[in-house]
C-alpha cells in the first residue's frame, strides 16, 4: 500500500513536470506553429539588401502566414541576398508574384509579404521569384530626404 | 596561515582536491547510470527530493511571476508597450530566473538535506559499516541519490517557469487588465521552443548536476562529528549557490550571445 502510494506522487512529479515542458514549449514558445506548418515547398528569391530579416521570419500574404524563411545565403558572383522561402503546400500561388521585406509596426520584427500576380502558371518547388524589393534602409531613407530638401533649398 | 608558511603545500592540495573532486564525479556518473538498473531505489530518492521541494517551487514560481508581472508593467507602461508583458515574463523565466532560482532554492531544500543524510550516516559509522560487508557506499548510497537529483533538478525548473507565467498571466491580464491576446500572441512570436526553452532546459539539467555533486560529495568527505555535518551542510549552500552562477554566466554567454 505505502509502496504503490510512493509511485503514484512520483508518478504526479513526473508527469506534472513534462506537462510544464509541454506548456512551455507550446504554449509560452513557438513549437506548436513551427511544427504546425505543414509540408511546404521551397522558392528562392534574391534581395539586393535584406536588412534585419532572419531565418524563420514569417512569410504573410494579406497578412496571414503563409510559409516561413528557410534559410538566408550570400550569392558572391551577384553581391546578392539569396532568401530561400518555405510556402505552405496548401497555397499556390502564381509564377509572376512578388515578394517585399516589410516590418510590422515600427520597431517590429522583419517578415516578407508576398504579394500574388496575375499569371496563369503556378510557382512550383525550386522555383525563383524574380520581382523582389529590398529592406528599407533607416539611414539611407533619412539620407534620402536630407538630399531632397537641399535639392529643394537650392532651387529656390 | 598554513597557506602563507607554505604555499607550495597548499597548492599540491588544492590540485589534489581538484583531482579527488573530479574523479568522485566521474565515478558518480558513471554509477548514477548503473543505479538506473534499480529503480526502486531512485523512485525513493526522487520522492524524497522531488515531491518534497514541489511545494517551495511552486510558490515561488508562482509569486516571482507576480512580482515580474507587476515591475515588468510599470517599466513597459513608459514606453506604451505593455503588450510585451507576456514575452518580458516567459523570456526571463524560460531563460534565466526559471533554471537559476529552481537550483538555489533546491540547494537549499534539498541539497542540504543530502548533505546532512549522508555525512550524518558517516558519522554513525554506517559507511564504514557497509564497507565492512563488501557494498559499495557509492553505488548504494550516493549513485541513486545523484541520479534522483539529476532527473528532478529540470521538471522543477519547467514547473517554475509554468507557474511563473502563470503568475504573470493573472497579475498582467487578470488583475491589470493588459490584452490577453496580445499577451500570449507576443510571447509566442518571442519565444522560441529551442532557442530558448531548450536552453533552459540544458542549463536546468547542468545545475541538478552540480548541486547533486556538491552536495553528495561534501557530505561524503564531510567531518564525522556534530560540528563537521553542520559546517557541510552550510558549505553544500555556498558553494552550490556561488557554483550555480559562475556556471550560468559561462551558460548564458555561450547560449545567447550568437543573436
Amino acid at each position: 500500500m505505502k509502496r504503490s502510494g510512493v509511485d503514484l506522487l512520483v508518478g504526479m512529479f513526473v508527469l506534472l513536470g513534462f506537462g510544464a515542458l509541454v506548456f512551455l514549449a507550446m504554449r509560452a514558445g513557438n513549437m506548436s506553429s513551427a511544427v504546425g506548418l505543414g509540408p511546404t515547398y521551397e522558392a528562392t528569391a534574391r534581395f539586393d539588401n535584406i536588412g534585419g530579416l532572419k531565418p524563420r521570419a514569417a512569410v504573410r500574404s494579406a497578412g496571414v502566414v503563409v510559409g516561413r524563411v528557410a534559410a538566408i545565403r550570400y550569392d558572391d558572383q551577384l553581391y546578392q541576398a539569396v532568401v530561400v522561402l518555405a510556402l505552405d503546400e496548401q497555397y499556390k500561388f502564381p509564377k509572376d508574384s512578388s515578394v517585399r521585406i516589410l516590418t510590422s509596426g515600427l520597431l517590429g520584427e522583419q517578415y516578407i509579404g508576398l504579394e500574388p500576380g496575375g499569371d496563369t502558371e503556378m510557382l512550383a518547388a525550386g522555383d525563383r521569384i524574380t520581382l523582389t524589393q529590398s529592406a528599407v534602409v533607416l539611414e539611407s531613407l533619412i539620407g534620402q530626404f536630407l538630399y531632397g530638401r537641399a535639392a529643394e533649398e537650392g532651387s529656390k | 596561515m598554513r597557506a602563507l608558511l607554505n604555499p607550495l603545500q597548499w597548492l599540491v592540495e588544492f590540485v589534489v582536491s581538484v583531482g579527488r573532486g573530479a574523479l568522485f564525479f566521474v565515478h558518480l556518473c558513471w554509477l548514477g547510470v548503473a543505479a538506473l538498473r534499480r529503480p526502486r531505489l531512485v523512485i525513493d530518492q526522487i520522492h524524497f527530493i522531488g515531491n518534497y521541494s514541489l511545494s517551495i517551487i511552486l510558490v515561488s514560481g508562482l509569486l516571482i511571476g507576480f512580482v515580474l508581472g507587476l515591475q515588468g508593467y510599470y517599466t513597459l507602461r513608459r514606453y506604451g508597450s505593455e503588450e510585451a508583458l507576456g514575452l518580458l515574463v516567459t523570456l526571463s523565466l524560460v531563460r534565466e530566473l526559471g533554471p537559476v532560482v529552481t537550483a538555489l532554492l533546491f540547494a537549499g531544500r534539498a541539497g542540504t538535506s543530502l548533505t546532512a543524510e549522508v555525512g550524518l550516516m558517516k558519522a554513525g559509522e554506517q559507511i564504514d559499516a557497509m564497507e565492512m560487508m563488501a557494498v559499495d557506499p557509492v553505488a548504494r548510497v550516493l549513485a541513486p541519490r545523484f541520479a534522483a537529483a539529476v532527473f528532478c533538478v529540470p521538471l522543477l525548473a519547467a514547473l517554475f517557469s509554468a507557474l511563473g507565467v502563470l503568475g504573470g498571466y493573472l497579475v498582467g491580464v487578470v488583475m491589470i487588465g493588459v490584452d490577453a491576446g496580445a499577451f500570449w500572441s507576443q510571447m509566442q512570436g518571442g519565444v522560441d521552443w529551442l532557442d530558448d526553452v531548450g536552453n533552459g532546459v540544458i542549463k536546468s539539467v547542468v545545475f541538478g548536476f552540480t548541486v547533486a555533486f556538491v552536495a553528495l560529495f561534501v557530505g561524503y568527505n564531510a567531518q564525522p562529528t556534530p560540528e563537521g555535518v553542520a559546517r557541510a551542510t552550510t558549505t553544500t549552500v555556498v558553494a552550490a549557490s556561488l557554483a550555480i552562477l559562475g556556471l550560468d554566466f559561462i551558460l548564458t554567454a555561450l547560449m545567447f550571445s550568437a543573436d
